[in-house]
């Protein structure tokens, strides 16, 4: 299954949620991301319940801080 | 329009520039910025805002320089440190360019004076150059309650991104991209923390750029976008953001109508 991430295409072996692709693709901090599906900002509560399907285009965007402290 | 001949000298790069000119320098002059944070972010922003003759710079801090600071925060120099931030950005900027009104703010932004700050000069444009969540979560909240544009941005490691919010415009805010601060534990330490110096030379000057930008009313502001820059691979990405409905201080139906002081719990990590 293809995706595109961070718009990079990537391929998956099959059907995930957002907290399994989170895993899968070694997101290490993954509370300090917020997910962009299809152009629409996915509810946190909602990651285990959202499946990515073919084509899907998401966007994994960080937390920023600014390096001083903390992060 | 009444400039002097060293002004005319001063800023003829603007001025040469059919998008700026000379009216446009006199927007610049008549311009108010508040930089919220003079670290990082804030220090190379308030340099670039000074430089270009943005007439009032507000500068809000109350940390003082330290040693560890002067890797990117080149609005303070060596003998500078041990002294107030605020002080020591308005010294740099007075030497570097007396057309600009320096107001220091010797205080951390917090839910109970951030209103006063902003409304004290009626600024244009807000600047966050703030280094940690809660204040870049107060700023947003205090710009979208006050109904001012602000450039937000944070760095990390060799990572960097910034978005403008744009009153009225239906622009997404900072809150509906990120709904919350992520959980205390989730926040690495101290030592795992780092940022390339750099980092905030290249995003806090793009931060000024938009205020340039916003104040002359020219090109497209990074409303409804992120853009972020990955120094590794050195590669920027520019990904479209759409306003959340469903956003707590900006959405149809909000949940934050004033600011309370514990929303916004300061950091628990030190220097």
């Amino acid at each position: 299954m293809k995706i595109k991430m961070n718009g990079e295409e990537k391929q998956l072996e099959k059907e995930v949620n957002i907290l399994e692709l989170l895993v899968t693709q070694k997101v290490q901090m993954p509370e300090m991301v917020s997910v962009e599906l299809n152009g629409e900002i996915v509810d946190r509560d909602d990651f285990e319940k959202t499946l990515i399907k073919e084509n899907d285009v998401i966007e994994l965007l960080y937390f920023m801080g600014g390096g001083g402290f903390g992060f | 329009m009444d400039f002097n001949d060293q002004q005319i000298e001063r800023y003829s790069r603007h001025i040469i520039l059919s998008e700026v000119g000379v009216e446009g320098q006199q927007k610049l002059l008549d311009a108010k910025v508040l930089v919220i944070g003079t670290g990082g972010l804030g220090a190379p922003a308030t340099i670039f805002l000074a430089a270009a003759g943005v007439g009032t710079i507000g500068l809000v801090d109350a940390d003082k320089v330290d040693l560890s600071n002067l890797q990117r925060q080149i609005i303070h120099q060596t003998k500078d440190v041990g002294k107030l931030k605020v002080i020591s950005g308005k010294e740099t900027i007075n030497e570097m360019n007396p057309d600009v009104n320096v107001i220091t703010y010797d205080t951390f932004a917090n839910a109970s004076n951030i209103l006063d700050i902003i409304k004290d000069q009626d600024y244009d444009f807000i600047i966050d150059g703030t280094d940690n969540f809660s204040a870049k979560f107060l700023i947003n909240d205090a710009c979208v309650l006050a109904k001012k544009p602000f450039s937000h941005a944070g760095i990390i490691r060799f990572n960097g991104q910034l978005t403008t919010y744009i009153p009225d415009n239906n622009t997404p805010c900072y809150r509906c991209i990120f709904k919350e601060a992520p959980p205390e534990g989730a926040v690495p330490t101290c030592s795992q923390a780092g940022v390339l110096g750099v980092m905030g030379g290249v995003i806090g000057t793009l931060q000024a750029t938009e205020a340039i930008k916003y104040i002359l009313g020219i090109g497209e502001n990074l409303a409804g976008y992120l853009l972020t820059y990955d120094a590794i691979t050195m590669e920027f990405r520019k990904i479209k953001i759409k306003h959340n409905a469903k956003c707590s201080v900006c959405g149809n139906d909000p949940t934050i109508k004033e600011l309370i002081d514990t929303d916004y719990k300061p950091p628990v990590c030190g220097i």
